[in-house]
């Protein structure tokens, strides 16, 4: 806003190479957009409008019938069920995995900030290791140990998966914030009488929003749109959104209902959508004050 | 009431000693003061004391309870921070009522402790602010609150002033004291300043490189140096320190000072002690505090034995407001002589002033220790 007020002010009304920097910058966003459009307006037509028309044109009849029908009818499993029970799946999944996984990212984040031990340092690159594996290479030995748990093809089987391999990234966002928090406190709250739990759950957390804010939205955004241990380690009646999503879509019963497709992919994205739109600019934020000091 | 006693405390990193054997005993409602250079120890010392770093060997006792191995909560002592250290998601009551919270006071005596001590400190009105809504003066104090709740049985303070502005600081260096006088507590506080220490101390414990180097009143430390290194910390301007030789026997000695092609300067000393005359014949470090040397005006005589009138160059004049430093060139060494604001002197004259012999120390050269 402000360097667009200085450019202005400069005299000539505007400046070449700004316009170009727009001009390139609207480009870019329309070619990110373009997707989002084809999905919105073909998940409002008449399946016989798409396969007449072209992907591109408003719809001529508009109807919210593929809506509807993704939501609660669409063929997915054996039972003409829609996108519902999965989404509540998913839910199920989310919102336990992301707390489970913040939390204990929290806990590490304090003990490897605070409590010098030997070894530490190692700990926590063995940690960071799950942050660059490859899920792929996991899948087996993952499959064994839920089994042996007995938690192979449940919600609370992914739950488990999801907070382990999130641990990773949960662990490095807190211990850079704490490794940035002011030893002052810790050491004030320690004379004061605060003792593990009361430094951690009095003073800690409290001053933790921004980088909770960053953890929430990170894990959030990455367990929901997870597809390969939800294809692997669930069964139909424990299979995530994405997961369902994708049996939708491939479902070779009758012909291809591309309407419904669509608004089934966008279903599936207005959760993370939401997420974003609410606390993007915490996100940004966040990630800055973890970052700059650690 | 409570004693504090050191007691061959010594700290290590690997093998570097980082506090070689400090002890030190403290009587009740004393205010010691860790002054040094950055790096002297003073504030792992503090840290010792807090049980926030253990040390490598010696012991601590407080009020007689040996507190060496104890948890800094079970020590029953409170801290006050350079940064202030207020937890910044509480409100200033409830910063001040967490280390009775901590400790499980009943509800109803912390509201009551904490309207006492917001009287005390006079931050009534900012009980429901949160630190962040605080200037730097009233942070100082809520932080101090936070130290008094708790009633503890011993204070630090962390290099408390030196985060506020030069004239914040003076004003919170009289609260302190103030604070102390009527408390009556004992405290432990840690600076760098020197003034701070003069000012607050009723002892001081001058620290350089791990080691104590000296422990006496601000009278003592001032006045007495142990060493060179005291000598040139404390007091500003530094004590003027130049090399001379101690001639004559017995007691009629006199130290000759000149370097390079100067004149030389005699000063006749009063009779000395032993020590000193040991010292007949060979070099030693002579001290003089800037406020020992005046300028003799017309129709002033000075006291035989006590006083001393030499001839000086005056190279430089630095007015301060109260009082003018003035640099001379005595025998080709540099003094710096503190002198009344009003003076008729001119850079590059020559003038008479007046040494005060009883405020003279000497040093040995090898060793830096004052010969007494």
């Amino acid at each position: 806003m402000a360097s667009a007020q200085t450019a202005t002010s400069s005299g000539r009304g505007f400046d070449a190479s700004r316009v170009a920097l727009y001009v390139v910058l609207l480009f870019l966003a329309l070619l990110f957009l373009m997707p989002i459009y084809v999905m919105v307006v073909n998940s409002f037509k008449p399946l016989d409008e798409i396969r007449s028309g072209n992907l591109m044109s408003v719809p001529i009849e508009w109807t919210v019938e593929p809506w509807l029908a993704a939501w609660s009818t669409a063929q997915i499993g054996v039972q003409p069920t829609g996108l519902r029970p999965y989404f509540v799946n998913s839910f199920l999944l989310v919102v336990p995995a992301v707390v489970i996984s913040t939390l204990i990212g929290a806990l590490n984040g304090y003990i490897l900030t605070q409590f010098k031990f030997r070894g530490a340092n190692l700990l926590f690159a063995a940690m960071l290791f799950s942050v660059f594996i490859p899920f792929q290479i996991v899948l087996i030995p993952m499959a064994k140990t839920l089994g042996l748990l007995g938690l192979a093809g449940t919600v609370k089987g992914l739950i488990f998966v999801n907070v382990v391999y999130g641990i990773g990234f949960t662990t490095l966002f807190f211990r850079n914030y704490y490794a940035a928090f002011p030893n002052e406190l810790i050491r004030s709250a320690r004379i004061d009488g605060a003792g593990f739990w009361g430094v951690l759950g009095r003073i800690l957390l409290p001053s933790s929003a921004p980088i909770i804010v960053v953890t929430v939205i990170w894990q959030f955004t990455n367990i929901w749109n997870e597809f390969l241990f939800g294809a692997s380690f669930s069964d139909y009646s424990s299979f995530p959104l994405t997961v369902a999503l994708n049996n939708l879509v491939n479902s070779s019963t009758g012909v291809k209902e591309y309407n419904v497709h669509f608004a089934g992919a966008f279903i599936a994205a207005i959760p993370t959508l939401i997420v974003y739109l609410v606390s993007g600019k915490y996100f940004v934020r966040g990630l800055m004050a973890g970052s700059v000091k650690g | 009431m409570a004693t504090l006693d050191l007691v061959n405390v010594q700290k290590s990193f690997g093998s570097v000693k980082v506090l070689h054997d400090i002890s030190i005993g403290m009587a009740h409602g004393e205010f010691l003061v860790l002054v040094g250079p950055s790096g002297c120890g003073k504030s792992t010392l503090m840290n010792i004391i807090a049980g926030l770093e253990e040390p490598s060997g010696g012991n601590l006792r407080l009020a007689g309870r040996d507190i060496t191995q104890l948890a800094p909560a079970d020590r029953n002592i409170s801290m006050v921070f350079q940064s202030y250290a207020l937890y910044p998601n509480m409100t200033v009551a409830k910063n001040i009522e967490f280390p009775l919270e901590m400790r499980k006071v009943e509800k109803s005596k912390r509201a009551e402790r904490v309207q006492s001590v917001a009287k005390l400190l006079q931050i009534e009105h900012l009980l429901e602010r949160k630190p962040r809504q605080l200037s730097g003066g009233q942070r100082q104090r809520v932080a101090i609150g936070r130290a008094l709740a708790r009633e503890p049985q011993l204070y630090l303070f962390d290099e408390p002033l030196s985060n506020l502005d030069a004239q914040l600081r003076l004003d919170m260096r009289t609260e302190i004291k103030k604070l102390h006088q009527r408390l009556g507590a004992t405290i432990v506080y840690v600076t760098h300043d020197q003034i701070e220490a003069m000012t607050l101390a009723t002892r001081i414990a001058v620290m350089k490189s791990g080691i104590l180097q000296q422990l006496g009143t601000p009278y003592e430390v001032y006045n007495k140096p142990a060493n060179l290194f005291v000598a040139g910390f404390m007091g500003a301007p530094r004590m003027n320190l130049a090399k001379a030789r101690l001639s004559g026997t017995g007691r009629e000695l006199a130290l000759e000072i000149q370097v390079g092609d100067r004149p030389r300067v005699i000063i006749p000393l009063p009779p000395q002690s032993a020590a000193v005359q040991e010292y007949a014949g060979r070099d030693v470090i002579a001290g003089v505090r800037a406020e020992a040397i005046s300028y003799v005006r017309p129709g002033m005589t000075p006291v035989p034995g006590m006083q001393h009138v030499v001839q000086a160059h005056v190279e430089v004049i630095e007015p301060t407001g109260a009082d003018t430093l003035v640099v001379l060139d005595l025998g080709g060494a540099e003094f710096t002589a503190r002198l009344e604001p009003d003076l008729d002197l001119k850079p590059g004259q020559d003038a008479a002033f007046l040494i005060d012999l009883t405020k003279l120390v000497c040093f040995d050269p090898s060793t830096e220790a004052a010969i007494f």
